[in-house]
């Protein structure tokens, strides 16, 4: 089952969106934010926390206060340890309790510094690039099931419920299980610290529950014979740093999408957009699959008027992962059967849209989401709507498949409707498997129509934000018909410039080895 | 098809009481966790409860489907149905009553607060575009309608609702976990009472969970169900407004 796209369109799109990535790349590339020094404090293992305040965040906001971050914590940190012969760790629990000023000792020359600075960051660099290697040897060992990959979300707000919830989601069939965060978590400034009991429809993401579902779905996975994917949400003002914690835990696939921030949580667009670029480093040297967050434009937005737009997002953010050295099999961009179901041959108008999408990006796995915004609470109709949307996503090849609930817009899944949904995935895509591979699309057809006019709007959009550029372009509303403004939102205080010696040590040596070719790939 | 004042669930003879019912037990799949089943729906007021599915979820987890006859009935002539009285109009006669009646334009602020991140209710009912066909009540002229988003705290709506000067505030909550919109709920009216301005505005709450009854009893003004429409609120507002007054502020 093939569209017949325009070649041409397509290259326009893809230059447009080129442009407009080169143009945010040119903005990030001389500046940095508090979440992604604390980042750089984490990889190099300062994750311990005092009375609940990770220090991580105690340093950083120590040097941002006094106007001394433009060289990178890095340096400031190195630079202590260097001199006083301490661990990172070591030399950060000392500035918590107020014995060591960072700012105090002799400053070593930073150039000379950074030899040192490499050494410091290599055992998280080995560390993550090990976890790497486990996950591409269980994979092996365990295989995965056959796409569209199964996703579910548990959400009790309890580590500790979530573990047998999650585990018994894998058993009934699920390929990948997120760990939804508790509501706000996207706005807190730290990623707070252990295991935690208490959420509000999701469980905190810390370093500590990544650890504990890690190893409960490792030993699901080796009792079922199939590995299991973690995901978590690398999004919001901690994104590099849940990048980090997701990386040295072995998650699997991070939901990573500043767009989605800006539009949808009101993040400060300059924050995100720097804070998202070393979350993607991270992520492709980490080997983990992002998912970008287009489906949601279609929740504010009318899912036929405006399709355009998430085409047109997802080449952007194509671009943006490029250039964060993702490869295209890390890609899960993501786009939504949100069509009115009352609609005549709107099941036409979606099988276009993700047909499209398929050929679009064809390395790439894509995240198809299920209808949220007609669901009701005629569970009955609802689970007929997650049906058609199951046939879309076979039909279609998409290789992340996020389940629709039955009861969406009711409560957070019951696990009744979580086996549900995996029951009801399971038998439309086993029994409609091949489909694809028999059935053609009828040139000049419906369907066809439909792909080449959202496509012709898509790089009709494309040309004018590279135009104006992506920042004025969400200023004016053009995503998701919400505006925001370049110095509005949560977090513009978080950013700053860097000085001429500034260095990150981990995005250089990760940018580095993605640039020669990951061994493992 | 009766004029009975006692009725019961209807299957497919009158007073059969047939239900169906579906739930699961943390219990794995077997003829215990079945008889298990059975005794839960017979307690539930099910004569001859059949389960008629049983499957395992895994993790020691069993689903059932089970039918039965409820012997449970419903008295109607106890009942006692607080419905919202409505006399709907559409974009153009509301604008004209608030012009004529109120003669300014209205201020409405709408918000999804506490934990809610689901925006769906509050932007079917404030956006421009709507909802199937029907405009929100950005799109009305004599209105000026503020969408808070989602997730806003209570301290911080009220806040708005003040320097807004707000004429009615609409409150949204659609996924809720463990009750929390109950006591979100009630927390909204504390604070406005607090601040001496609950009298001054039309309170209103809307979302999937919520009744007019149940508003009610949190000290709201009216409550929206699913499947209301932009119209119905405005019109509630508008009139309400007139009614209690509260025009000339």
């Amino acid at each position: 089952m093939k569209l017949q796209l325009d070649a041409g369109l397509v290259k326009e799109c893809r230059d447009a969106a080129r442009r407009i990535a080169e143009e945010v790349q040119a903005f990030i590339q001389n500046r940095t934010t508090v979440a992604v020094e604390r980042t750089v404090l984490r990889l190099m293992g300062v994750n311990a926390a005092l009375d609940d305040v990770p220090m991580a965040n105690i340093i950083v906001e120590g040097l941002a206060a006094r106007g001394e971050l433009g060289l990178g914590a890095a340096y400031w940190l190195g630079n202590a340890c260097k001199q006083l012969n301490l661990s990172p760790q070591e030399a950060a629990a000392k500035v918590a309790a107020g014995e060591l000023d960072l700012l105090a000792l002799p400053r070593l020359e930073p150039a000379g510094l950074r030899p040192f600075l490499h050494e410091l960051a290599e055992p998280g660099l080995k560390r993550i690039a090990d976890n790497r290697l486990e996950r591409k040897r269980l994979q092996q060992k365990l295989k995965m099931g056959p796409a569209p990959l199964l996703y579910v979300i548990v959400a009790t707000g309890d580590i500790m419920q979530d573990v047998p919830q999650a585990q018994a989601a894998a058993e009934q069939g699920a390929d990948i299980i997120a760990v939804i965060r508790t509501t706000g978590q996207s706005l807190l400034d730290y990623v707070p610290h252990g295991a935690t009991r208490e959420g509000f429809g999701g469980t905190y993401a810390t370093q500590e529950n990544f650890r504990i579902m890690r190893r409960a779905l490792d030993e699901t996975g080796e009792k079922l014979g199939r590995y299991i994917m973690l995901v978590n949400y690398c999004s919001g003002l901690c994104m590099p740093e849940i990048a980090a914690l997701g990386a040295l835990e072995r998650l699997d696939m991070m939901l990573n999408d500043a767009l989605y921030g800006i539009l949808f949580r009101d993040i400060n667009m300059q924050r995100t957009l720097i804070d998202q670029n070393f979350s993607r480093v991270i992520n492709a040297y980490a080997g983990i699959i992002i998912n970008s967050g287009e489906d949601n434009y279609l929740t504010t937005a009318d899912a036929v008027a405006e399709a355009h737009t998430v085409t047109a997002s997802q080449f952007i953010n194509e671009q943006l992962a490029l250039a964060a050295g993702l490869s295209p099999w890390q890609m899960g961009l993501g786009h939504a059967f949100e069509i009115n179901p009352d609609m005549e041959d709107g099941l036409l108008l979606e099988i276009a849209q993700a047909q499209m999408a398929r050929q679009l990006y064809p390395d790439a796995p894509l995240k198809y989401m299920p209808p949220t915004k007609h669901m009701t609470g005629d569970i009955f109709k609802g689970y007929l709507h997650n049906s058609l949307f199951n046939l879309t996503s076979v039909l279609t090849g998409q290789g992340i498949h996020l389940l629709g609930m039955l009861t969406e817009a009711i409560h957070t899944p019951f696990i009744q409707d979580r086996y549900l949904a995996i029951e009801n995935a399971r038998y439309i895509m086993n029994n409609a498997r091949h489909l694809k591979e028999e059935l053609e699309i009828v040139p000049g057809g419906r369907m066809q129509k439909r792909a080449s006019q959202v496509l012709a709007k898509a790089a009709e959009l494309l040309s004018q934000v590279a135009e104006i550029g992506l920042f004025s372009a969400l200023e004016r509303g053009m995503f998701a018909d919400v505006k925001r403004s370049r110095e509005g939102g949560k977090g513009l205080q978080g950013v700053f410039m860097q000085a001429a010696e500034y260095y990150n040590p981990f995005l250089d040596n990760m940018k580095a080895k993605l640039d020669r070719g990951m061994e493992n790939d | 098809m009766t004029d009975d004042k006692i009725i019961k669930a209807y299957g497919d003879a009158l007073d059969d009481g047939a239900v169906q019912v579906s739930f699961t037990l943390p219990l794995a799949a077997g003829p215990q966790a079945k008889a298990a089943a059975a005794s839960l729906a017979e307690a539930m007021g099910l004569d001859q409860a059949e389960v008629v599915h049983m499957a395992s979820q895994g993790a020691g987890f069993s689903f059932f489907v089970v039918y039965g006859h409820c012997h449970h009935q419903v008295d109607l002539s106890t009942l006692q149905v607080t419905e919202l009285e409505l006399e709907e109009m559409d974009l153009f006669e509301i604008n004209d009553y608030i012009r004529d009646n109120i003669g300014r334009k209205l201020n409405v602020v709408a918000a999804c607060t506490g934990t809610d991140a689901h925006t769906v209710g509050i932007d079917a009912i404030m956006n421009m575009k709507g909802y199937n066909g029907e405009y929100g009540l950005e799109r009305y002229p004599w209105i000026n309608a503020y969408n808070l988003g989602s997730q806003v705290d209570n301290t911080f709506l009220v806040a708005e609702a003040r320097r807004l000067q707000a004429d009615a505030i609409l409150v949204s909550q659609v996924v809720t976990q463990r009750d929390v919109h109950i006591p979100n709920l009630t927390r909204l009216v504390e604070l406005l009472e607090a601040e001496g301005i609950r009298n001054s505005v039309v309170l209103v709450a809307g979302g999937p969970r919520i009744s007019h009854q149940l508003a009610l009893e949190l000290g709201y003004d009216a409550g929206f169900g699913a499947g209301t429409t932009p119209r119905q609120v405005a019109s509630y507002i508008a009139r309400e407004i007139v009614a209690r007054k509260l025009g000339s502020l």
